[in-house]
């Protein structure tokens, strides 16, 4: 994600192509087949989401799965799903760093690099690309991801396309395929991009000084050069609080954690700092459920239940519960969460789920008042009332 | 003005609490420091989390006539002639806490397990070549600041103060920090105890309103 920039401009989203562009159109299609030297036909339709996939594993359309840096098994609604379309595949090789959730389904685990031990570029959102430089080399058996495509590529009989002897050579053709796109990294090169701290698409000439500021003197990019404005009509969640989960939970991040974990959850002061999944709850809320700040509570959805810690604040609505979801099995937010995705974008409603709560003890690392037998009144010196 | 004179071109230290995010990357850096790996000189006060998600962060104010320094029975915690006031030198602190208890802002901390105190020192490694300290280095919304004047004033906004009132007791610190009202003078912290619970009016709108 550190790069989804980056990459869905360059053609890492299962619809688009280089510069942006839209692997169903024709004319862009044939311009990328171009660069690349294939045919057109070669290159293929468009593919299926993230959680797509795991729907059309689980109806017995995709059999087998090679994947990169990615873990599902954390990150995806409805964990449980997600674990079941794992095991379905007859075939899955995970390409990561660390040995994630998700690669312990996979048949083949292949140990690729972290962006430390990699070089590149990466493009942030006001669209400039910036340089990734190596710090280390990957250790014992682990390779460059780059090193892992080609070997593929060459064991799959498509050597010939990808005869690249350095990063720089695969960048150096990933800016030709762009030409023309809006995101056109033709101008933009390595040593540009390290001299300049980075430079903007697009660039479309060698020599163009790049585009800071997209649009100016308002200029847009239809052509009537106006900007356009969409009224959006309002759509219910799919999944809305009822009598049944009548509390809204929301999902999120901490900032001590990135994403699933992975690489966080490796590192003992960042562990430190946030260590497990809290039920941030405001405290009318709590007062309704008898939760008291630090009990556990057992957090219900249509999909699974967790237990988790209460952190009573006044910081979030009295209607709704949030649950950061950087953990894994038993401590993944999303094992409670919905697999409705958004028409257009088809990305998953993590944020909007319907739960029940209930108080099941108190912290562990607390004596609860309400555990102990007390008693009030006159004691004497035996301390006998 | 409550800012104390400053040297053209001399670095200081700027705290601007309304900045501060609460990411604690201010003190992940300081933990990584080679002379206390673990252990970080920096400390984040979360105010009141149960009602608001505001931070703060801690360092060392060092002062310019240190309380720490004052009351240590051993002399054991010196000042640099640039002001800058060390940790606990190792062979001489007794572990006697007389500086934890004694220091207004509450910095310095006992190490137990090492029978000893030890606190900012405004990473003097970095500081005294022109290097940013830690902290300074890695906060995003630059609640921590190190720079000279003239870039201070070109970069940002806000008044910056260096004179505490701690009931009798004037303090001037090297370390300045961001308020809203140079004009009300030193920051006195019994200041507005009369006013009651700050809850009950948050944002001072009773003050304002009363000033209008």
């Amino acid at each position: 994600q550190g790069n989804g920039q980056g990459g869905r401009e360059q053609g890492h989203k299962c619809d688009q192509l280089p510069g942006n562009r839209d692997i169903t159109n024709p004319e862009h299609r044939a311009a990328v087949a171009s660069v690349w030297g294939c045919d057109v036909d070669e290159i293929p339709g468009k593919g299926l989401t993230a959680q797509e996939i795991m729907d059309a594993i689980h109806a017995g359309e995709i059999k087998g799965l090679l994947s990169i840096c990615f873990n599902p098994a954390v990150s995806l609604p409805d964990t449980n799903f997600t674990a079941a379309a794992l095991d379905k595949l007859e075939f899955y090789a995970a390409i990561d760093f660390f040995m994630s959730e998700s690669a312990e389904h996979a048949d083949i685990v292949l140990a690729g690099s972290l962006h430390e031990e990699d070089e590149g570029t990466s493009t942030t959102v006001e669209g400039r690309v910036v340089k990734i430089n190596a710090a280390v080399t990957p250790p014992g058996e682990a390779r460059r991801d780059t090193d892992i495509i080609l070997d593929l590529a060459q064991r799959l009989g498509r050597g010939h396309y990808f005869e690249f002897d350095s990063n720089e050579a695969v960048f150096d053709e990933l800016r030709r395929a762009s030409h023309g796109g809006t995101a056109d990294y033709t101008g933009i090169t390595w040593q540009r991009v390290e001299d300049e701290m980075g430079v903007f698409w697009p660039c479309p000439e060698i020599g163009h000084p790049g585009t800071p500021r997209l649009y100016e003197n308002g200029v847009f990019a239809h052509p009537d050069t106006k900007a356009r404005f969409h009224a959006v009509t309002y759509r219910p969640p799919a999944e809305v609080a009822d009598a049944e989960y009548p509390v809204w939970l929301t999902t999120g991040r901490v900032v001590s954690q990135y994403l699933s974990g992975t690489q966080t959850r490796r590192i003992g002061p960042l562990v430190a700092q946030y260590p497990e999944p809290l039920l941030e709850i405001h405290p009318i809320l709590a007062g309704e459920h008898g939760i008291a700040d630090g009990d556990r509570v057992r957090v219900t959805s249509r999909r699974a239940s967790m237990t988790v810690p209460a952190k009573v604040v006044t910081t979030i609505r009295p209607d709704t519960v949030f649950i950061p979801y950087h953990w894994a099995g038993s401590r993944a937010a999303n094992q409670l969460t919905q697999r409705a995705l958004d028409p257009l974008s088809k990305i998953p409603e993590f944020k909007v789920s319907a739960v029940r709560l209930e108080r099941v003890g108190s912290g562990a690392d607390t004596t609860d008042v309400r555990d102990m037998e007390l008693r009030t009144g006159d004691v004497d010196a035996a301390g006998q009332p | 003005m409550s800012v104390g004179p400053v040297g053209h071109g001399e670095l200081f230290f700027v705290v601007d609490p309304s900045r501060c995010i609460g990411c604690r990357a201010c003190v992940q850096a300081c933990e990584e420091c080679g002379t206390h790996r673990g252990r970080t000189m920096i400390h984040l006060d979360e105010v009141d989390r149960a009602h608001t998600t505001q931070t703060v962060p801690m360092v060392c104010m060092h002062c310019a006539d240190p309380t720490c320094a004052e009351v240590c029975p051993a002399d054991a915690i010196k000042q640099n002639e640039d002001g800058v006031v060390q940790s606990a030198l190792k062979p001489r602190c007794i572990g006697c806490s007389n500086c934890v208890l004694a220091c207004p802002f509450g910095v310095p901390k006992m190490q137990t397990d090492l029978d000893m105190m030890m606190k900012c020192d405004m990473c003097y490694d970095r500081t005294s070549i022109g290097l940013a300290p830690m902290c300074a280095s890695v906060c995003p919304s630059q609640a921590l600041w190190f720079g000279n004047a003239a870039t201070w004033d070109a970069t940002r906004r806000g008044v910056l103060v260096d004179a505490w009132l701690f009931g009798r007791q004037h303090v001037r610190t090297k370390v300045r920090v961001v308020v809203d009202d140079a004009s009300a003078g030193p920051v006195d912290v019994l200041a507005g105890a009369a006013l009651g619970d700050w809850r009950d009016d948050p944002f001072g709108i009773a003050e304002l309103e009363g000033a209008m």
